[in-house]
C-alpha cells in the first residue's frame, strides 16, 4: 500500500496566502480532497490532500513555497458513540503520541486522519484491533 | 608566503623608528598643507614640533567621519590637484559623501599592500579571481582588483548581479577565488543548490573573499560549508585605502594590521581615551603613507581590540580581532545596548534558519527579529516551527538581554541584496 501523503505549505499570515496556493494548484489542475490550517502567532502550516500529490509539490515548491510531504494514517471506524475513545485509548497504551488529527463523517463513514511520529506503532495498533486504514486511493475515492 | 618579506617580518624595532619617522613626515606634511589640520593642532596648542615618538601620537585631535564629510570636497587635500590621480567617495546616503584622493604612489603602494594581503591567504600569480563587487566610487572592488593584478592573477571584473551569468563565468575561466559580499556569498551558494550545482565538483573555488558588509564567524562558517572554500577576514574602509587595511594570514585567527601604513590606538568609543593594549574599543588610525590625503587619528567607528601575542606565521605586524560591531551599528532597545551581529550569531548556529534575515525595531521599542526557514528544514508540522521560535526567542534574549518577537518567512521573501544588505530597520520615532 502506497503511503498517504499530505501536502504541507509554510505560509505567513497574510492575506491572500490560501488563495495564491489554491490557484496554483486550480491552474495545475490538481483536485483537492480535504484541507486543513494550523496557525499560530503570525505563521501557519496549510495541509492539503489532493489527487496529485507529487504534482502539487513541485508546482508549489518551484512557486516559491516551501512544503513538504507528512505522511498520515487514515483509519474508518465505527460511527457511533465510542468509537473515537476507542481507538485513542488503545493508541495511548501502546504510546504513541498524536501530533496533528482531523476527524469526519461521510456518507455514513467515519474517518479519522492522524499525524505522529510513531507511524509505525499506531498501524500496529489499528491492525490489532482490527480497524481498517484505508489506502490513498480509497480515501481518495471517497 | 611572502610579497614584500622585508617589511612584513621587519624587527619590532626597526618597524617602531619606521613609524616614527613616516609619523613625523605626515604631521609635518598636513601642518605645511592642509588648513583644516592646522587650525585643528592650533585649537588643540600642539605643533609637528610635539612629535618626538609615536607615543606623542595621542596629543593629536581625532578626525572624525563628520570632518570629512565637511571637508567635501577637496577640504583635506595635502598635495596640489594635477598631482592626485584618483578619487574615490563613500557612501553618504544623507548629505555630502567622504571624498577620498589618491595620488599616482598612494595606488601603488595601496596595491603592494593588497598584494601582501591576497599572497597571505596563498593566493599566487596561478588563481583566478572574479571580482564581484561594484566597480565605480566604492574603493573596494578597484583596490582588490589592482591587488590581484600585481600578484599576477587574471581577474575577471565581472562586478555583482547576474548570478547565472556570473555562475557560466566562474565555469569557462576556471574561478579559483571569489571577491564579494557576504550576503552575496549566501545568495550564490543558495542559486547553486536550486541548480542542482555542486561547487566542489562542478567548479574551482577554493578562496572567498568578503566584504563591505558586518557578518560574523557562524556566516563565514556557513559560506565555508556551503561553497567548500576558505573564507578570510578582511578589514579595511574607504577612509584607508578600502581593503587591505588588515588582514588575516592562513592561521585565520585574527587579522595582521599593516603597521608600517597605518598606526592604531584603541579608544574609548565614548570618552575617546586611549585603551591599553588587549582591551576592546574604537580603531582609531593615522596614515603613515599616503600623500594626497593623509588622515590624523581617525576615528573608524569600528570596535575591535589588539591581539599583543606574536603569530605563527612570523609577521611582526599586530593583529586586531575580527571586528564585533560598528559604534554607529549599536542598537539602544529599551536601555539595552547591542549589536546587531550578536543576533545574526545566534540565527546562523540554530538549524531550520535560513540564510536571510530582518530586525526591525518599532514603536514602543519592539524589537522584532524576521527570520527566513530552511526549506529542507520543514516537516509539514506547526509545532516544529513554534519550536524553532521559541528557540530562537531564548536564545536571542539570552545574547542580548532584551526579549524579540520572531517571525518566521519563507525562504526568499526577504529582499536580497547584490551589494550592501540592508538588516536593520528602525522606525521608530524619537
Amino acid at each position: 500500500m502506497n503511503p498517504t501523503k499530505l501536502v504541507a505549505v509554510f505560509a505567513e499570515n497574510h492575506t491572500g496566502r490560501l488563495a495564491r496556493c489554491a490557484g496554483i494548484l486550480a491552474e495545475s489542475g490538481v483536485n483537492i480532497h480535504w484541507l486543513g490550517i494550523a496557525g499560530v502567532n503570525g505563521f501557519g502550516v496549510i495541509r492539503f490532500l489532493v489527487d496529485k500529490t507529487d504534482l502539487a509539490y513541485r508546482v508549489l515548491k518551484s512557486r516559491g513555497f516551501t512544503c513538504s510531504l507528512p505522511e498520515i494514517l487514515a483509519v474508518e471506524m465505527a460511527d457511533e458513540p465510542g468509537s473515537l475513545h476507542f481507538l485513542t485509548s488503545k493508541l495511548a497504551e501502546a504510546g504513541v503520541n498524536l501530533k496533528n488529527c482531523s476527524g469526519f463523517v461521510f456518507n455514513g463513514r467515519a474517518i479519522i486522519l492522524i499525524e505522529t511520529d510513531q507511524l509505525e506503532a499506531a498501524r500496529r495498533v489499528v491492525r490489532e484491533q482490527d480497524l481498517h486504514e484505508l489506502s490513498e486511493e480509497e480515501l481518495l475515492s471517497l | 608566503m611572502f610579497w614584500q618579506k622585508e617589511i612584513e617580518l621587519l624587527r619590532r624595532d626597526e618597524l617602531r623608528r619606521l613609524q616614527t619617522e613616516r609619523l613625523r613626515k605626515t604631521v609635518a606634511a598636513v601642518w605645511e598643507r592642509v588648513p583644516f589640520y592646522r587650525k585643528r593642532f592650533g585649537e588643540a596648542g600642539v605643533g609637528p614640533e610635539a612629535i618626538g615618538s609615536i607615543e606623542d601620537l595621542c596629543q593629536l585631535p581625532f578626525t572624525t567621519a563628520e570632518d570629512v564629510r565637511r571637508s567635501y570636497p577637496e577640504g583635506l587635500l595635502a598635495a596640489p590637484r594635477s598631482e592626485v590621480v584618483r578619487v574615490h567617495t563613500s557612501s553618504g546616503t544623507t548629505g555630502n559623501p567622504k571624498a577620498i584622493y589618491f595620488s599616482r604612489r598612494d595606488l601603488e603602494t595601496a596595491a603592494d599592500v593588497m598584494a601582501r594581503c591576497l599572497t597571505m591567504t596563498g593566493a599566487t600569480k596561478e588563481d583566478v579571481l572574479q571580482n564581484m563587487m561594484t566597480y565605480g566610487l566604492f574603493t573596494g572592488a578597484l583596490m582588490m582588483h589592482y591587488g590581484a593584478e600585481r600578484v599576477g592573477m587574471l581577474i575577471v571584473p565581472s562586478g555583482p548581479g547576474h548570478t547565472e551569468r556570473q555562475v557560466k563565468l566562474m565555469r569557462d575561466f576556471r574561478t579559483t577565488i571569489l571577491h564579494l559580499t557576504p550576503s552575496y556569498a549566501l545568495y550564490l551558494a543558495d542559486y547553486l543548490e536550486r541548480q542542482g550545482i555542486d561547487p566542489r565538483k562542478d567548479l574551482r573555488i577554493r578562496i572567498v573573499y568578503v566584504g563591505a558588509e558586518a557578518y560574523t564567524e557562524e556566516t563565514r562558517a556557513r559560506i565555508e560549508a556551503a561553497l567548500g572554500v576558505d573564507v578570510f577576514n578582511c578589514y579595511g574602509l574607504s577612509e584607508m585605502n578600502g581593503p587591505g587595511v588588515a588582514f588575516e594570514c592562513l592561521e585565520k585567527s585574527g587579522l595582521h594590521l599593516w603597521e608600517d601604513q597605518y598606526l592604531m590606538e584603541i579608544v574609548d568609543p565614548e570618552s575617546g581615551r586611549p585603551l591599553p593594549e588587549g582591551e576592546r574599543g574604537e580603531l582609531v588610525l593615522t596614515t603613515l603613507c599616503r600623500e594626497a590625503m593623509p588622515l590624523i587619528r581617525y576615528r573608524t567607528r569600528d570596535i575591535t581590540r589588539i591581539l599583543p601575542e606574536p603569530c605563527p606565521c612570523g609577521r611582526v605586524h599586530r593583529r586586531i580581532e575580527r571586528i564585533s560591531g560598528r559604534a554607529d551599528d549599536m542598537l539602544i532597545v529599551r536601555g539595552v545596548n547591542f549589536y546587531p551581529q550578536q543576533i545574526e550569531q545566534v540565527l546562523m548556529g540554530v538549524r531550520g534558519v535560513g540564510r536571510n534575515y530582518q530586525i526591525l525595531l518599532e514603536q514602543a521599542d519592539e524589537l522584532t527579529v524576521r527570520v527566513e526557514l530552511s526549506a529542507s528544514a520543514f516537516d509539514g508540522r506547526v509545532e516544529g516551527l513554534r519550536a524553532l521560535q521559541e528557540t530562537l526567542e531564548r536564545a536571542i534574549r539570552e545574547e542580548i538581554l532584551v526579549k524579540p518577537k520572531i517571525e518566521l518567512v519563507s525562504p526568499g521573501s526577504l529582499p536580497v541584496s547584490e551589494g550592501k544588505a540592508k538588516r536593520v530597520i528602525d522606525n521608530r520615532t524619537l
